[in-house]
């Protein structure tokens, strides 16, 4: 049957029909939907893990107790797990073991742009790209059989473009695979020294014997075109050099780019005049080329930086464009923003009104930084608020304790906040958390998780209790506030900045986005008293604007959420929709 | 054969996504080779997106870049400027009239562009302007501004009517075929 499937769910295709038993992920933009369409398979196990680190450690597991297993995430979520990677190298697998990680070159949704590749080449580990969702299918589906046959994880790169562009795939049948019986070996699986120092030799027998497969594989293939241009590309960069080329040139397409092989190269380096290779990020490829002491032309042409396109192409070989019309104005931008009722604006509003210093952390409370709250003053990585606040508290002094919070929502402590909070209990700084608590993961498109008490698949689970986990790590001030109360929000951060010992505040109201949460009819502006103040205009609201000077509502926009209502201090802002 | 180039360009949460996925459905089983691409993530928060369909015997690129656009279905006016220099020449916009103030708008910092299709018209690009709330109130919900849309695009393509009504058929819930059909009829015999 022919489907039309994003790259991520194609993966998620392969990895069922490629026997997979298990998955367990940390969501994470562009890899979130291989975990989503896996849970929808009833006969495998599926889970959100708390982290990547966590969920490679799963799937480890489950490889070590013989089950075909995968975990998911984005390439940031990689350096996360990079621990048990690289030791997963040396140990090897049991049942077959796949670890998507999904780069975002041109960072549509992320902190920084880094090329995983460079981690197949550091863990010694293969790594298969496709290009587009059929080969998403078939790679995902056949790296169970490398990983088993290689006694190795197998990384599985995917990029913005592939893993959310739909294209046209074929479904297969699921092969049936036993799980295998467990047997003890040490040898294998205990890495300390002894053992350690007699695995390490094994990997370099297999990546020598990769590099061999990987002459006549089938990830590897060759187009031969026309023979004046030569050009080693991978991933949804052979996209666009087909665009531009077709078949006037010769392609020699990598879809193992880890390890490399080194014959394949050389021939077909011999068969063509000039050679370039197009790859996005990083010159890698372009490096192995270098090694074998092939002439390309790689980096000096195309960027390290963002995401290629057909048109981009076109400009580096200096062809012509199509003609295209702009026009002459400047038109204003449109930044992505916190949606009108999100329980995220009261406490940066608090924030930003007491000039309060905040080191924040990744999700939606990122936009937060946005104007015109522009209330964030530092965004790094997964759960560097609140190791963070600590460090810039104790280089700032007394001071600045009484002006800093880390502001952390509730997935991204489970992910890696708690441990910040047991370091600023254990060592001492009289800091301050505040943890958004809106009962769902929010920007990758509400997953639940430990904190929501609910499951991948939406059944009851364990609920962490925040309150109780916080004291437990040693925290004695806890306080839950609702930050649709402004006034309360006030109260408790003024009194939890001027405390004189470590804190944490829980902002508790769950996303207005999600289906279980009841927003109230739209608010108006009653025009006789609005007095043109806009202070209303400062909470940066979506359905808030200022027309003739005058506060107005927007109707299809407004929750209800009375934010607004308690700012305004002549009292122009009503219940009940927009009465003219 | 070419490929043809259709963008989709709305503001995040708008919901164009019925659109992209009727139209890669109905292409599909056209027979034609079908890409379809958007970003999720960061874009979805009210911010400007855009998807890009392309169909044909072979398409290669999943995205669309500068000048190489046949159609722009635009839910949005400014959006329809942002995106016009992704038209072909003789290529055609097809703008729903809504006007949504960006977050530098709402905050005074910037102010709506007035009159932003008309600047379209006087560079010579081909725009088919309409109120496509109005005609899907007028169906019956707001929600089939999406169809509203397609309508106007299904006028330009070479697939006969009674297809996009059996696509709707197929890709909307049982309870909204009837409501989307109508709209999809309005729209298209306009």
């Amino acid at each position: 049957m022919k489907k039309l499937m994003i790259g991520n769910e194609a993966v998620a295709r392969g990895l069922y029909e490629g026997g997979i038993g298990l998955v367990s992920s940390y969501p994470g933009t562009p890899s979130t939907e291989i975990t989503e369409f896996l849970a929808t398979y009833d006969d495998i196990h599926s889970e959100w893990a708390p982290n990547e680190k966590v969920a490679a450690e799963v799937a480890f597991g489950a490889s070590l107790g013989g089950m075909r297993t995968a975990c998911a995430m984005k390439h940031v979520g990689l350096n996360v797990a990079a621990d048990p990677l690289f030791t997963l190298s040396y140990t090897g697998v049991t049942g077959g073991m796949v670890i998507c990680v999904a780069d975002d070159p041109a960072m549509h949704s992320s902190q920084n742009e880094q090329d995983s590749r460079h981690y197949a080449i550091a863990a010694k580990v293969p790594m298969l790209e496709p290009a587009d969702s059929a080969e998403a299918l078939a790679f995902s589906r056949d790296a169970f059989v490398l990983s088993e046959q290689f006694d190795t994880p197998v990384l599985l790169r995917m990029c913005t473009r592939v893993a959310h562009s739909q294209s046209v795939v074929e479904l297969g049948e699921r092969v049936s695979v036993e799980t295998k019986p467990y047997v003890k070996n040490g040898a294998k699986y205990i890495m300390m020294p002894g053992n350690a120092k007699k695995r390490h030799p094994f990997v370099e027998e297999r990546t020598k014997a990769l590099a061999a497969y990987a002459e006549n594989c089938p990830f590897n293939r060759v187009e031969m075109g026309g023979t004046e241009i030569g050009i080693i590309t991978s991933g949804t960069c052979y996209q666009y050099v087909k665009e531009v080329f077709g078949n006037s040139v010769s392609v020699l397409k990598i879809g193992m780019p880890y390890p490399l092989p080194e014959k394949l190269f050389r021939d077909f380096a011999t068969s063509v005049k000039k050679l370039y290779v197009i790859e996005e990020l990083d010159g890698i490829i372009e490096a192995h080329c270098q090694s074998l002491g092939l002439n390309v032309i790689g980096k000096e042409l195309f960027s390290p930086i963002g995401e290629y396109s057909q048109s981009s192409i076109r400009a580096a070989f200096g062809l012509e464009a199509p003609k295209s019309t702009a026009l002459d104005e400047a038109l204003p931008m449109r930044p992505p923003m916190m949606c009108a009722g999100c329980p995220h604006r009261g406490i940066y509003y608090t924030l930003a009104k007491n000039k309060v210093t905040v080191i924040g952390d990744i999700g939606c409370y990122t936009l937060g930084a946005q104007p015109p709250l522009s209330a964030v003053d530092s965004t790094l990585c997964m759960g560097a608020s609140v190791s963070g606040v600590h460090g810039f508290n104790l280089a700032q002094g007394e001071s600045a304790e009484k002006k800093t919070v880390a502001v952390i929502g509730d997935s991204t402590f489970m992910h890696s906040g708690m441990t910040g909070l047991v370091n600023i209990a254990y060592n001492a700084s009289n800091s301050t958390v505040i943890i958004l608590d809106n009962s769902i993961t929010g920007m990758t498109g509400h997953q639940q998780n430990p904190t929501t008490g609910y499951n991948i698949k939406g059944d009851p689970a364990a609920k962490v209790d925040l309150e109780a986990l916080c004291r437990a790590l040693g925290i004695n001030r806890v306080r839950v506030v609702d930050p649709y109360d402004l006034a309360a929000c006030d109260v408790a951060i003024k009194e939890e900045l001027a405390a004189a010992e470590p804190s944490v505040i829980i902002s508790r109201r769950p996303c207005v986005l999600l289906k279980s949460v009841k927003t109230a009819p739209a608010l108006h502006v009653n025009e006789d008293k609005c007095k043109k103040c806009k202070r209303c205009a400062t909470l940066g609201c979506p359905a808030i604007s200022i027309k003739g000077g005058k506060a107005s509502i927007d109707a299809t926009l407004c929750v209800g959420c009375e934010v607004c209502v308690g700012l305004c201090k002549f009292d122009a802002i009503e219940k009940g929709g927009n009465a003219k | 054969m070419k490929t043809t180039n259709i963008m989709i360009v709305g503001v995040g949460g708008q919901g164009s996504l019925l659109a992209s996925k009727l139209l890669g459905s109905l292409l599909l089983d056209e027979g034609y080779d079908v890409k379809v691409s958007e970003v999720h993530g960061m874009s979805q928060r009210g911010g400007s997106v855009v998807t890009y369909v392309k169909f044909g015997e072979k398409v290669y690129s999943p995205i669309i870049t500068e000048g190489e656009a046949d159609y722009i279905l635009s839910f949005e006016k400014l959006e329809a400027a942002r995106w016009a220099s992704c038209l072909k020449e003789g290529g055609r916009i097809i703008v729903n009239t809504q006007q949504i103030d960006p977050m530098p708008v709402l905050i005074g910092n910037a102010s709506y562009p007035e009159g932003v299709l008309d600047a379209l018209t006087a560079k010579d690009i081909s725009v088919d302007a309409l109120d496509a709330l109005a005609i899907a109130n007028d169906a019956g919900s707001a929600k089939a501004v999406n169809i509203v849309l397609l309508a106007r695009l299904a006028k330009l393509l070479d697939i006969p009517y009674e297809k996009w009504l059996a696509a709707i058929e197929k890709n909307v819930k049982p309870r909204f075929v009837e409501l989307n059909q109508k709209a999809f009829s309005i729209s298209y015999n306009k």
